[in-house]
C-alpha cells in the first residue's frame, strides 16, 4: 500500500509522523507552527496533496493556512472562516477553526469547517476564502443558542459529514446542540436526535440540545451512522430517524462514555470506541487508569476489549474526539493519539497495539494519510 | 501623517520579523487597516470580525491604553501593540 502519513493537531504545533511500506518504521517531523494550538489537519483525497489546518495561537486570533503541497509549504487563507460583522455585542466572533470536511467528490475544491462557537463554513476555492452557510448560523444557531443557554469554553460544530451519494445532503453536529441533517446543501436543517439519551436537559425529549461528540457516515453504506454521545454510543439506519443505544452492550464497568468513533471503511458493521470515565465529576480519564479500545464487529450488538500492548495500570490519558483514526491498510491500521502525548498504532485491527511516539504535547487530533511515495 | 508603530513578536510571521513599522491613519482602525494592507492577515489576528479588540491583546498609544478602535491617532504618535501574557 502507499505510505501512510499521520496528521497530527497539538495543542502547541503540528506533527507528520510518516509510515514506511510496512506500517512498522515511523519517522516524525514538524513541529510546524510551533506555539499554535492546531485542533485539525485534513488532506484532500481528491488531490492528494492540499491539507488544511485551523490554528490558535494562545494570545491572537484563530485562523486557517493551506498547504498545495502536502506540507512542504503553507499559505494563510485569504479570508478566513468569520461571522458577518455586527454590531450586537452578543454577536459570536470565531474563536477556533476546529473541525475541517473535504466537499463531495463531484466539487474540486469545496471545503467545510466548523467552528467554537458553533458555526458552519464553506469555501469553494481550495479553503482560500470562507463564506458563512447563512442557512445553519443564521436560522438555525440562534434557536439553539436561544434554547440551550451560553456554554463556558464555547461548544464545537463538528462532525461534518456528506453523503458521497449527494453532495446536498450534509449532516452536521454541534456540542451541545445535537445531530442535524440537510438535504439542500445547508440552506435548510432539521434536528436528528429522536432516541438520544439527554440527561442533562430539564426536556428528556428534546428536540435538539444534545451533545454527540463525534459521528461518522459509513462511506459503502451511507445510510448508516454511528455516534459517540456525551450520553452513549448509538447507531442510525436511514431512512429511520431514531437512533439506537447500541452502548447498551458494553460491560457495565465499563460504561459507554466516550469522545471518539472509528468505522472500518470496508465493513459497516464493524466500529472502534475509546471509552472515557464518565461518572460522577466526569474525570475524562481511561475507566480506572487501564485504557483500552473497544471493537464491535456486529453493529454495536456485542463490544470485544483491545488493550494488548496498552498499559495495563495507572494511565490516565484518554483520546480526544478528533484522535483516533483508521488508514485504508488490509488489515486495517488504527491509531490513536492521547492526552499526554503519546501516539499508539495497531496493524491487526485492534488485536494488538504499540506506541510509535510520545513526549508529543497534549493531542487534538489524527487523520491517516495516505502520502507521496 | 506617519506613526511608530511597535509590533510584539507574535506577529513577527506577518511583518517578516521587522518589530517597528511605519503607519498611517487617523484612528486606530484606519491605521490597523494600513498595517494590513502591507501585512494581510495580520489585523485580524488582534481584531476579531466585529471590530473587538481581541481579548489577550492590548494596544497603547502614548503610554495610554487604547481600548477602541475609534480611538485618535496624529502624527508622531507611538502605537505599541501588545500580545498580553496569561496563564503558567
Amino acid at each position: 500500500m502507499d505510505h501512510v502519513v499521520l496528521l497530527i493537531g497539538t495543542r502547541k504545533g503540528a506533527f507528520f509522523l510518516r509510515g514506511d511500506a510496512t506500517r512498522q518504521h515511523w519517522q516524525l517531523a514538524g513541529p510546524r507552527f510551533l506555539g499554535s494550538a492546531v485542533h485539525h489537519m485534513v488532506l484532500d483525497p481528491r488531490d492528494r496533496k492540499t491539507l488544511l489546518m485551523g490554528t490558535r495561537p494562545g494570545h491572537l486570533g484563530p485562523s486557517l493556512f493551506r498547504s498545495t503541497d502536502f506540507g512542504d509549504t503553507w499559505q494563510e487563507a485569504t479570508k478566513p472562516p468569520a461571522f458577518a460583522a455586527s454590531d450586537d455585542p452578543k454577536a459570536p466572533s470565531v474563536d477556533i477553526v476546529f473541525w475541517l470536511t473535504p466537499g463531495h467528490a463531484s466539487e474540486p475544491g469545496v471545503w467545510y469547517a466548523g467552528t467554537v462557537p458553533p458555526g458552519l463554513f464553506r469555501s469553494e476555492d481550495g479553503g482560500d476564502t470562507w463564506q458563512e452557510v447563512a442557512g445553519f448560523n443564521r436560522d438555525l444557531m440562534p434557536v439553539i443558542r436561544e434554547a440551550v443557554g451560553p456554554i463556558p469554553g464555547g461548544p464545537p460544530l463538528h462532525s461534518i459529514l456528506i453523503d458521497p451519494r449527494d453532495a446536498k445532503h450534509l449532516y452536521v453536529s454541534v456540542s451541545s446542540g445535537g445531530t442535524f441533517e440537510s438535504t439542500d446543501a445547508g440552506a435548510s436543517w432539521r434536528p436528528l436526535n429522536r432516541g438520544v439519551a439527554a440527561e442533562f436537559l430539564p426536556d428528556p425529549d428534546a428536540e435538539f440540545g444534545h451533545d454527540p461528540h463525534r459521528v461518522a457516515l459509513h462511506p459503502l453504506a451511507p445510510d448508516r451512522l454511528y455516534q459517540q454521545n456525551h450520553c452513549g454510543i448509538y447507531r442510525l439506519d436511514r431512512p429511520g430517524d431514531t437512533w439506537q443505544r447500541i452502548g447498551r452492550a458494553m460491560p457495565s464497568e465499563i460504561g459507554d462514555i466516550g469522545f471518539p468513533v472509528v468505522l472500518h471503511p470496508r465493513d459497516p458493521d464493524t466500529l472502534w470506541v475509546f471509552p472515557m470515565d464518565g461518572t460522577e465529576n466526569w474525570p475524562r480519564t481511561s475507566p480506572g487508569g487501564r485504557p483500552a479500545a473497544y471493537c464491535s464487529r456486529d453493529g454495536g450488538e456485542s463490544w470485544k476489549r483491545q488493550d494488548s500492548g496498552m498499559p495495563s495500570e495507572r494511565a490516565w490519558w484518554t483520546v480526544k474526539r478528533q484522535s483516533f483514526c483508521a488508514d485504508a491498510g488490509d488489515p486495517l491500521g488504527l491509531y490513536f493519539g492521547t492526552t499526554s502525548g503519546e501516539l499508539w498504532a495497531s496493524t491487526d485491527e485492534g488485536a494488538s497495539w504499540r506506541r510509535i511516539a510520545e513526549h508529543l504535547p497534549e493531542i487534538f487530533s489524527v487523520e491517516a494519510a495516505l502520502g507521496p511515495t | 501623517m506617519s506613526i511608530q508603530v511597535r509590533v510584539p513578536g507574535q506577529l513577527f510571521s506577518y511583518t517578516g520579523g521587522q518589530s517597528q513599522l511605519e503607519a498611517e491613519g487617523a484612528t486606530l482602525d484606519e491605521v490597523l487597516d494600513d498595517i494590513d494592507r502591507r501585512f494581510p492577515g495580520l489585523r485580524f489576528r488582534v481584531v476579531d470580525e466585529h471590530g473587538a479588540i481581541r481579548p489577550h491583546v492590548r494596544f497603547f498609544v502614548n503610554r495610554t491604553d487604547a481600548r477602541s478602535l475609534s480611538h485618535a491617532m496624529a502624527t508622531g504618535d507611538e502605537l505599541v501593540i501588545v500580545g498580553a501574557l496569561s496563564g503558567g
